[in-house]
């Protein structure tokens, strides 16, 4: 518990240090309404984040994240441009149902046919991506051809946060929740941290594996709408890449890759700290074309973290040894 | 006299639980063939059997792991099935299981209420309330443990206690014991003596598996033997003797199964001096001479793998000195090892020996491969032939040579790993339960084979839980307990008693 | 079964293999995919009348001959069950070097030389990463995926490098006679001799066990870690490889160059039958899913269909030929 205590204090202790650093120098950056836009910006990280915890903790990893944003966007953009009449409330059912089915469709192929996760979810990036091309014809849908109330909705400020971030303090609160005090949360835990004995337990691995996905997809699809919305823009490539970002921000977050090890609060720090550094970039004067590199080797960095607390110390036979771990 | 009288009054009690004809098939495995076996309330039923006689196949059936091919199982006289470990809980049914099936990242309450945790009134996980009631469940056991330390930090008698635990925290009418003392000091056995009469006294019908005869027949009012995935036989301990109890076991007696050794060690081999470890082991001294077999014995978890594994090079050692043949080495790995005549038979035959995947050929020439070859291209007709070799020397029984070794059976497959070895021309081999899980014909000739080997120089290790094995194999024996070195026997001081008595740290002399 | 009785028995003689090599050639899947590949090669020839022409076929090679090349090292690399996700920004990366060294004015020789040094450097980065300090090779090489496209943005950003020698177009626009590009006889080399190493050499084998069992393999002897290092060294080296044709087919580096790659690469070495979880699949495999990967991808092109609904179609038959046999064996388990 001390360690993985750690891992959050460390990431406060850089997200802070960092804070510190650039206030040093522009002191705009830190004041209130300008974090609340970076936390703002940072909401759809987050949320995909969230999803790709659970998914990290059941031992699976979700690639297709990115591509099932856009495609819901994409189908939500489209209904909002042809069919401008559909109330809103249809439309987040809308993306949240089919955001979860394109997760079901991930989650089944890895319960039923045990394919590897990291194989079907690049595949079904690929696909997901194609089908938005093929829909959309590769054309744009424009922010002329989209409603107000279907733009207005992320935007529209409540305690000077706009609901997209207010959606990610939910949706944070609610992980929580989930994760802490619910069957289902534990059982990613017990999943991910040893399978064998989670059957022992009375818990179904592949079912469990399968609700990680849908949910991940569920959280995508909202997103979909979100980003879509925020941007009053979609095309095929949105989010291109985007879950290089979710992965680095679980990683970085402290989930172990290896299942069964990991917290929600630290996946929000990973978030953030990516979210604050991306928006920084341009304040401080580096170029936007930094940003992959970054989180390429924060993903590195925080990797070999990981597995250093992971390492084995093998069983412990000498009773004096006990304890110390 | 009464305890007799009480016993025989139960005999009208209609069993909680009775499996009939239950028979389970594995892909080439028949592990269970029409087997039955009846729990009664307030008793302990004693299951025997040798490694591979369908104990572990039966608990598992028993707690919904595995679902039986055919066969029916009565709860209290109705047929009910178990599709999962949950619905096996739920009709009351727990299990310590053999191998600890617990998660590192949780808390000691965690382990113990994962997947029947209790609920607040909004059905959410109420912690307090498991906080509680492991605090009393470890109280009852006498675990001195806290609720909230990750499991990850405990060692393997403490994880014991916490599967213990776990049973308890169901209310259970059925508890399996699936050899609970096996990685327990002696404290820690009579405890769970007590624990047992305390289950009994509260009506619950508890099925206890031990290799150990002595407990058996302290603790159990019933036996069930099987063999070879077969019902032998079950009746009252009151009516039965060890000696019957053995037979019924193996088939046949029991002094029949080692060959006839003579002792003539010669130079000495390999000398380990002061080998210690953080966490496994430490004060390790021991030598060992051409032909000669050196026995290890220990409870499970006792540190003796850990230690072969550090000679082997896998992990390496904190301290100590390793000589072989008069010359300081230092193995860094089992490349190392190897070069300098030492390999092992590893216990976890399925992740650690065999290469199953690759066909039998591959497997035995994987280690010698630079023998094989020349200039490192592969040539297949030297690796049969030295295939060929070996494995009818070993008499394997395989339809041919290019056949996956996961296709044999867990005795062909140990030979196969054991010809692997012979055919690198090793001066030292260390055997880590040589015989676990193989059948008695294998077993038999693995003995045979490792007689042959000391006879014609070679100096042997033998890691084993067996007793009869022990005994019937070694010249000497060293037993470990905790990780320490605490006995080191031979001749008339080598017998059951003071096996059992040093492994388990009971004081004093018999 | 009496097996007591065993130890008396006389020994008995083992043969060496079960069947002929007839019997083993009609059960692997290279003879099914072959068969594929024909009958794709048949479909396409009816569909269009432009694709029996030498110059079209030699033209269509160009769609798998650099990939297959990164592939060759793939397959060996995903047979020891490790993966490299970060091949198609290795090759980013070496393109991006190779554009800053001719902005230098450097010859040929030396170009190829970056282009391959890069390669090499990224790979031993990615085997160190995962053999020295034991990671997980799937993050590391998503993080790396990230790092190394990520220092071509940084290079380049909206900017692209062109100017190379004129003799360096060679490599991706030399023909060595006829309609053989010097790619396809690359090609053709690189897949002999990854062949070779995969299935004639000790080396070889030694992937085949840590693919099967790395416990198992190490406690043979087998210095797992060496081979695995080895393996990534030799991916980054192809990739480099790669690196080097494409961009000298295009002329021309961006830091987006051969963007999505990775999924093509592993899509052609587990359609040509290695297991994804390792341990298992062969070369002749990987060279006819080449082939019929790009037979199709041409063919598609023939009649018009845009590159990114392809990927719908590579993504059906990334999953498709891993779903399939599974979904075949659980009827007939039925």
């Amino acid at each position: 518990m001390s360690v993985l205590k750690s891992r959050e204090a460390l990431l406060v202790g850089i997200i802070g240090l960092l804070l510190v650093l650039i206030a040093g120098r522009f002191p705009a950056f830190v004041a209130p309404d300008n974090l609340a836009r970076v936390f703002n910006d940072t909401a759809p990280l987050i949320l995909l984040a969230l999803g790709q915890t659970v998914v990290i903790l059941t031992r699976c990893i979700d690639l297709s994240v990115a591509a099932n944003l856009a495609l819901t966007g994409m189908v939500c953009a489209l209904i909002n441009s042809t069919i401008p009449g559909v109330p809103l409330p249809v439309i987040l059912a809308l993306v949240l149902a089919m955001g979860a089915a394109m997760g079901a469709i991930n989650g089944l192929l890895v319960w039923k046919l045990t394919i590897p996760p990291i194989v079907v979810t690049l595949g079904t990036m690929t696909i997901y991506r194609g089908v938005i091309f093929v829909i959309s014809g590769g054309e744009w849908v424009n922010a002329h051809e989209m409603t107000p109330g279907f733009t207005g909705f992320p935007r529209a400020t409540f305690l000077g946060l706009p609901v997209l971030g207010w959606i990610a303090v939910i949706a944070v609160i609610l992980f929580v929740l989930m994760i802490a005090r619910t069957p289902l949360g534990r059982a990613f835990y017990a999943v991910g941290g040893n399978p064998n004995a989670a059957v022992y337990a009375g818990i179904d691995v592949g079912r469990t594996q399968f609700l990680a996905f849908v949910l991940s997809g569920a959280l995508a699809g909202l997103t979909g709408y979100l980003w879509v919305a925020r941007y009053q823009v979609a095309y095929v490539d949105i989010a291109g890449g985007f879950e290089l970002e979710v992965v680095a921000a679980c990683v970085i977050g402290g989930i172990s890759i290896a299942g069964g090890a990991g917290t929600v609060v630290g996946t929000l720090l990973g978030a953030l700290f990516l979210g604050i550094v991306k928006n920084a970039l341009p304040v401080v004067g580096i170029s936007p074309f930094w940003q992959m590199a970054i989180s390429g080797t924060a993903i590195v960095v925080a990797v070999a973290f990981n597995a250093r607390r992971g390492r084995g110390r093998g069983r412990i036979i000498l009773k004096r040894a006990e304890g110390t771990a | 006299m009464l305890m007799q009288v009480d016993k025989k009054a139960e005999v009208a009690v209609a069993p909680v639980l009775a499996l009939s004809g239950i028979t389970k098939t594995f892909p080439g495995v028949t592990a269970l063939s029409e087997v039955s076996l009846e729990l009664y309330p307030g008793q302990v039923t004693a299951l025997v059997g040798e490694n591979g006689a369908g104990k572990s196949t039966i608990v598992k059936v028993l707690t919904g792991i595995y679902q039986p091919d055919g066969g029916t199982i009565r709860l209290d006289g109705r047929a009910v099935t178990f599709p999962s470990a949950q619905a096996a809980t739920a009709a009351g049914i727990t299990a310590i299981h053999q191998e600890t099936v617990l998660f590192d990242e949780l808390t000691v309450a965690e382990n113990i209420f994962i997947g029947h945790a209790p609920r607040t009134r909004w059905g959410l996980i109420d912690w307090p309330a498991i906080r509680a009631r492991t605090r009393e469940i470890l109280d009852r056991i006498d675990a001195p443990l806290d609720p909230m330390t990750p499991l990850k930090e405990l060692g393997i008698a403490s994880k014991h206690l916490v599967a213990i635990a776990r049973a308890l925290s169901v209310d259970a009418r059925v508890v399996v014991m699936d050899e609970p003392t096996a990685a327990l000091s002696q404290k820690e056995i009579e405890e769970l003596y007590a624990l047992v009469e305390r289950l009994k006294e509260e009506g619950r019908a508890i099925l206890f598996i031990s290799h150990k005869f002595d407990e058996i027949f302290r603790i159990a009012d019933r036996y069930t033997v099987f063999r070879d995935g077969s019902h032998v036989g079950s009746g009252l301990m009151a009516d039965v003797g060890e000696g019957e109890l053995v037979r019924m076991m193996v088939g046949r007696s029991v002094d029949q199964i080692f060959p006839k050794r003579t002792r003539a060690p010669g130079d000495e081999v390999l000398r380990v001096e002061g080998f210690a470890h953080p966490t496994e082991f430490d004060g390790i001294s021991f030598a060992l001479r051409r032909g000669e077999i050196l026995g290890f014995y220990g409870l499970v978890g006792a540190g003796r793998s850990e230690l072969m594994q550090a000679i082997f090079g896998i992990t390496r050692p904190s301290a100590g000195t390793l000589t072989v043949g008069g010359q300081a080495v230092a193995p860094r790995s089992p490349a190392d090892a190897i070069a300098h005549g030492i390999v092992y038979v590893p216990e976890d035959r399925g992740r650690q020996g065999a290469i199953i995947g690759l066909p039998i050929v591959q497997n035995v020439s994987l280690p010698s491969l630079a023998q094989t070859s020349r200039r490192g291209f592969l040539r297949m007709a030297e690796e049969f032939a030295l295939a060929r070799r070996y494995a009818e020397r070993l008499e394997l029984r395989a339809a041919a040579l290019d056949q996956d070794v996961g296709t044999l059976s867990g005795g062909n497959q140990q030979k196969v790993v054991i010809a692997k070895w012979l055919a690198t021309q090793p001066r030292v081999i260390i055997l880590d339960e040589p015989t676990k899980g193989i059948d008695i014909g294998s077993k038999a000739a693995v003995h045979a084979f490792m007689a042959e080997l000391a006879a014609e120089g070679l100096a042997v290790i033998m890691v084993s839980s067996e007793i009869p094995e022990i005994l019937g194999m070694s010249d000497r024996v060293i037993v470990m307990r905790e990780g320490l070195m605490v006995a080191e026997l031979e001749g008339e001081d080598l017998t059951p008693e003071t096996l059992v008595r040093h492994a388990a740290g009971i004081r004093g002399t018999a | 079964m009496t097996d007591a009785t065993l130890v008396n028995e006389q020994r008995r003689h083992i043969p060496d293999r079960l069947e002929g090599p007839a019997a083993r050639l009609a059960k692997r899947w290279e003879v099914l995919l072959l068969a594929v590949a024909v009958a794709i090669f048949v479909a396409n020839s009816f569909a269009s009348p432009y694709f029996l022409n030498a110059w079209n076929l030699s033209d269509a090679t160009f769609n798998f001959t650099e990939k297959a090349m990164i592939a060759f090292a793939m397959a060996l690399l995903i047979i020891a069950g490790e993966i490299d996700l970060s091949v198609a920004s290795i090759l980013a990366l070496a393109s991006t070097a190779m554009g800053a060294a001719a902005q230098l004015d450097v010859g040929v020789p030396v170009l190829v030389l970056i282009g391959l040094g890069t390669g090499l450097m990224c790979g031993a980065f990615n085997g160190l990463l995962v053999t020295g300090f034991g990671l997980p090779s799937i993050v590391v090489t998503i993080g790396t995926m990230s790092l190394f496209r990520g220092i071509s943005y940084i290079v380049l950003g909206d900017q692209a490098y062109g100017g190379y020698p004129s003799g360096f177009s060679w490599f991706g626009r030399g023909y060595a006679f006829w309609v053989i590009s010097i790619e396809l006889v690359l090609f053709a080399a690189l897949a002999l001799i990854y062949y070779v190493v995969l299935h004639r050499t000790n080396f070889g084998r030694a992937v085949y066990a840590i693919g099967n069992n790395p416990t198992g393999a190490l406690f043979s002897g087998i210095r797992v870690a060496r081979v695995k290092f080895v393996l990534f060294l030799l991916t980054g080296l192809m990739s480099g490889v790669a690196a080097v044709c494409l961009t000298s087919r295009l002329g021309s580096t961006r830091p987006s160059i051969a963007t999505g790659w990775e999924l093509e690469v592993v899509t052609m070495v587990v359609l040509g039958g290695v297991n994804i979880l390792g341990g298992s699949g062969s070369i002749p495999g990987v060279v006819i899913a080449a082939f019929v990967m790009g037979l199709v991808t041409f063919g598609l092109g023939l009649l018009n269909v845009p590159g990114i609904v392809m990927s719908i179609f590579v993504g059906l038959l990334l999953i498709g030929v891993i779903a399939l046999p599974r979904l075949w064996g659980m009827w007939r388990r039925r």
